[in-house]
């Protein structure tokens, strides 16, 4: 498909913008103004909507077929979500409203919507407080990171520089603790238990970490039952616990990280809390804190006020009077259209629905585990969390990898796993179906594995010429990188 | 086959002496691991280098590698011609693939290097 | 409300395949000691989609969106044309994941590589990023850049700069053992690693920072200027200017207001900056037939290959907002943006000249873009309470007796001589 400069007719419009209606046309100086050519596209509007429909036929989303990707929790995005955000109340409203003298009482309905989803989220996770102004699950990590490094230094611990992440952890946890100026220690995985090794852990801790990170359950789907343990060995190095909200989806109703002895966590409001996706984002990384860590917290918080300024009543206002405080992490509250969207998911839900939701996630993936282990190979072949690892041990015998498996399923119209994560495991798919899919689609996804698995073995070839299908088959990333033809100019 | 007029080191650069001066590349395997290299940022020529420092970095599409100076030194020369061309690290990993120069600051340095058939054995025992 | 599609029969047969005869089972991993008791919320129920609705309805109806809006600060109530929202309104384009499998995911995949076109030919560039959070965040991972470059940990902020982005900047470099200081040019020396610009700036002033820039060269620092895209249609891009990185909010083309957000952050640089950025990156190449195709590239630059040397910790982009700015920059096209900022410019001229006379209030003559400072001979608190009764959001407050107004194509000449009307009033009291 051409690129959109491409269609490009000089002289077509797409957009009829009102006339001007003040007695004014003020030129601007010679000196400030713009003399390389603007050089937008020039486009009528079904120009402009058939191309972006034409693009939209070369994408896949949940809302087209099983989507598995593991570690990202695909999970239907509820239409009513969409266009309560779509409010007018809602999406006109300018976030300085709030911030005027009086700014509050024009903007109840927001504030309360912030204010009732960081008590949910209390709630979930057994945190004390929460912000929602983390703008994406990285960002949540690296705010969590920015409070750890204000308590310790506010108790004067100079010494404290590194942060300890075991090796099977995404790459944002290290790449997180490195923005916030941390160096970061590896602790291995048990190999037979595909949980942190203990041991290793204990003979890495000291006065100098600052923190520990964890996932639980952890990259390989696997849910550590030491974590108090952990957290105790923690805990007595002065250390702080810090929980990756990635695979909440596991253990609402079942765990709560609070209850675990951790003391900093983020959640990502795009997995566990049903908001799209968007192609890569936007996402929301809410951070909970145990209440020592609450003066931390970015300002402005939102508080709950009476008329006359006591904290009984039910009226909202904002308030940046925390001298503790780390400052801005963003520019006002939080993707705020998205924590509507979790907002109205959770009030759908209810309590006994989100415990629902793990339930059937975490069966759902242990479902496809066992409808494949005849077939692939498992290397940590017990009860999984919301996630599994599979590899393709068995059919690299017959030359083929996890990304030909992977092109194989495209050719059967369902998304790919995700594959080569976690880093520790060699050839790995990582499946992770969501409480969303019926018992029919899974079955139809463990179908053609099955026969994938099948022409591994008979025609490999097939496998590694995929797709065939799709709009465009490999393509040459080698050349992507070396020419790096990333503009039309 | 490791040619065997090198030394090896276990992060998988290779050493050529003349002399005073060592020339560093990355070995067959190393490159073969990366796959197709797509950018190389070499060191910048007058800087010293401790051994096992960093001396650049190789990228390829899906990995990156630190490059590590097999031996402690000054940096004598760096191979521009890599910049615009660094798939020539995969085809000529031995030869016009080399990456730098370093004036050795300590010979005794070497002989905590392998030779090629050690490093052969390496290689079956990492993987 | 339940988007489980599992009937209960089901669920025991799906149980029966694992071994297993409840659901308690799959938890057996858990203690016992942590599992939360029933407690007041683990027990509440849900609602239906209807109530849901009702109830955000209502609290909908509790925010004020008639006032009319002369509330800028960088965030501004452009006109969203009907198509951007049919077009993101696609869910090929909303419920897909970042674009790993490119086979499947061509759709986003071309759409960022325009984007990146869009955003190079409007600053002047020639590799934009696929989008950052936001324009604090992209000044933030633009000092990043700066400092890692010139290994320094001086960032002088110019005066004009957001105040909300140097609070923002301050909180994200506090770790980092960079500091920033705030005012001119005279700060420039040896030991800045950038120099952080804003066109038109806090106050809506049109600058040319060449002067600036050239200084920065001399002294071996990156001049980061941060940029209303809108107003690029009329002003020297920052490519003509000679910014080493260009940045900014994407929130005036054809973003929602919402409250804060999702906004878009944009970032651009020459290419020799480009192994540098952070977040992803497009680009375009062939498949193994010779066709066209978009892939993620320069990945190992990347926090899933790099981990704690990657250039940032960013995974997402802002893709759909991203599109939004696309799909907004195709329908307007050169002289509709161009359109668009000069009626900007001349209804802010035009509201200007209409309060310069209420007596006390004080305006300079700056060449203004969209927005402009005025001085009040009273509190400017008691000022926006009283314009807010008479149905006008009137500005955000400066100081005590600064106020801070902005327009967009949207604001009628009706609008601004009843809001001049009111102000009078207010003032005058």
């Amino acid at each position: 498909m051409s690129i959109i400069f491409e269609k490009s007719i000089t002289g077509r419009r797409g957009v009829t913008l009102p006339k001007n209606d003040v007695p004014v046309n003020a030129a601007i100086p010679e000196k400030y103004l713009r003399k390389s050519r603007l050089d937008l596209c020039e486009l009528s509007e079904l120009d402009v909507v058939r191309h972006f429909t034409g693009l939209s036929k070369k994408n896949y989303g949940v809302d087209t077929n099983f989507y598995p990707l593991g570690s990202c929790t695909m999970k239907y995005n509820p239409k009513i979500c969409e266009k309560i955000a779509g409010m007018d109340g809602f999406a006109s409203i300018h976030p300085v409203l709030a911030q005027l003298p009086g700014g509050h009482k024009y903007t109840q309905g927001a504030l309360s919507v912030i204010h009732h989803l960081e008590e949910l989220l209390c709630k979930i996770t057994g945190m004390d407080a929460f912000t929602l102004q983390p703008l994406a699950g990285a960002h949540g990590e690296f705010t969590g990171l920015s409070l750890i490094a204000a308590h310790h230094r506010k108790n004067g611990s100079t010494g404290k520089t590194e942060v300890l992440i075991p090796d099977e952890a995404h790459g944002t946890n290290p790449s997180s603790a490195a923005a916030a100026g941390y160096e970061v220690r590896a602790v291995p995985t048990g190999p037979a238990t595909g949980l942190l090794d203990i041991e290793a852990f204990k003979a890495a801790v000291s006065g100098n970490t600052a923190a520990v990170m964890m996932t639980n359950p952890n990259t390989l789907g696997l849910f550590n039952p030491h974590i108090k343990e952990i957290a105790q060995i923690a805990h007595a190095h002065g250390a702080l616990m810090y929980y990756d909200g990635a695979n909440l989806n596991a253990i609402m109703g079942k765990f709560r990280p609070g209850d675990g002895d951790f003391d900093v966590m983020h959640v990502n409001l795009h997995k566990t809390f049903a908001t799209p996706h968007g192609g890569g984002g936007p996402g929301s990384g809410p951070v909970g804190v145990k209440a020592f860590l609450e003066p931390f917290l970015p300002t402005p918080r939102i508080i709950k006020t009476g008329p006359g300024g006591d904290n009984a009543g039910n009226v909202f206002a904002l308030n940046s009077d925390y001298p503790g405080t780390i400052g801005k992490i963003a520019p006002f509250y939080g993707n705020f259209s998205v924590i509507l969207k979790a907002y109205a998911y959770i009030l759908m839900l209810g309590g006994r629905g989100l415990t629902a939701v793990s339930e059937q996630a975490v069966l759902n993936a242990n479902y496809v585990m066992h409808s494949l282990k005849d077939h692939y190979y498992i290397p940590y072949l017990k009860t999984c969390m919301h996630e599994c690892v599979l590899t393709a041990k068995r059919q690299g015998e017959y030359g083929v990898k996890a990304l030909d498996i992977a092109k194989g399923l495209i050719d059967r119209g369902i998304h790919p796993p995700t594959v080569y994560f976690p880093l520790t495991v060699k050839e790995a798919m990582m499946v992770e179906p969501t409480e969303t899919e019926s018992r029919e689609v899974l079955d139809a996804f463990a179908a053609a594995m099955v026969e994938i698995a099948g022409a591994a073995a008979s025609a490999p070839e097939s496998l590694h010429r995929a797709p065939v299908s799709s709009p465009v088959g490999r393509l040459n990333e080698t050349k992507a990188a070396r020419d790096m033809d990333v503009a039309f100019l | 086959m490791s040619p065997s007029d090198l030394k090896y080191s276990k992060t998988h650069e290779w050493v050529r002496v003349y002399g005073d001066t060592a020339t560093v590349g990355i070995t067959a395997h190393a490159q073969d691991t990366l796959g197709d290299i797509t950018f190389v940022e070499l060191p910048k020529v007058g800087i010293a280098i401790g051994q096992g420092g960093e001396a650049g970095v190789i990228e390829s599409v899906k990995a990156a590698s630190d490059l590590l100076s097999p031996v402690s030194g000054e940096v004598a020369s760096v191979n521009n011609a890599l910049l615009p061309a660094p798939e020539t690290i995969n085809s000529d990993p031995y030869g016009a693939g080399w990456l730098f120069t370093v004036k050795i600051a300590d010979k005794a340095e070497l002989d905590t290097l392998m030779d090629a058939a050690a490093y052969e054995k390496f290689l079956e025992t990492e993987a | 409300m339940s988007y489980i599609p599992a009937t209960p029969e089901q669920r025991r047969d799906m149980l029966r395949v694992c071994g297993m005869s409840s659901a308690d089972e799959l938890f057996a991993d858990i203690p016992k000691t942590l599992i939360p008791p029933d407690n007041d919320f683990w027990l509440t129920e849900g609602v239906s989609e209807f109530e849901a609705l009702a109830k955000c309805e209502k609290l909908s109806s509790l925010n004020n969106s008639r006032l009319i809006s002369f509330l800028g600060g960088g965030f501004y109530d452009h006109y969203i044309p009907a198509a951007v929202d049919a077009i993101v309104s696609r869910s090929e384009f909303y419920t897909a994941y970042t674009p790993y499998q490119p086979e499947l995911s061509q759709g986003t995949l071309q759409a960022i590589y325009e984007y990146q076109s869009q955003i190079c030919r409007l600053t002047g560039m020639e590799v934009s990023n696929a989008s950052l959070y936001d324009g604090g965040t992209a000044i933030f991972e633009a000092c990043k850049m700066a400092m890692a470059a010139t290994s320094r940990k001086k960032i002088v902020v110019d005066g004009g700069v957001n105040p909300v982005y140097l609070e923002m900047l301050r909180t994200h470099i506090a770790n980092l053992g960079a500091e920033t200081v705030v005012g001119g040019d005279d700060l420039i020396d040896d030991a800045a690693a950038a120099v952080v610009l804003q066109n038109p700036d806090y106050f809506g002033v049109i600058h040319d920072h060449s002067g600036i820039v050239d200084k920065c060269k001399k002294c071996g620092a990156a001049a980061i200027q941060s940029v209303n895209p809108i107003a690029l249609a009329l002003i020297k891009s920052p490519g003509e200017q000679g910014a080493d990185i260009a940045v900014g909010e994407g929130q005036p083309l054809g973003i929602p207001l919402s409250f804060g957000g999702p906004y878009l952050g944009f970032i651009a640089v020459k290419k020799d900056m480009a192994r540098r950025m952070p977040g992803r990156i497009v680009a375009r190449t062939v498949d193994d037939s010779g066709r066209q195709g978009f892939v993620l590239s320069l990945q190992a630059r990347e926090q899933h290959i790099r981990r704690e040397k990657a250039t940032s910790n960013i995974c997402s982009n802002e893709a759909l907002c991203a599109l939004r700015a696309h799909v907004y920059l195709s329908l307007m096209g050169t002289e509709g943006l161009r359109e668009t900022a000069s009626l900007c410019r001349n209804k802010a001229v035009y509201l200007r000249e209409s309060i310069k006379s209420i007596p006390g209030v004080k305006v300079t003559d700056d060449t203004v873009f969209n927005e402009f400072a005025i001085e009040l001979p009273v509190n400017t608190d008691g000022v926006i309470k009283r314009m807010a009764d008479l149905g006008f959001a009137a500005g955000i407050p400066i100081n005590a007796n600064r106020l801070l107004i902005a327009v967009t194509e949207k604001r009628t000449k009706a609008e601004m001589d009843d809001y001049a009307a009111a102000l009078r009033g207010a003032v005058c009291q």
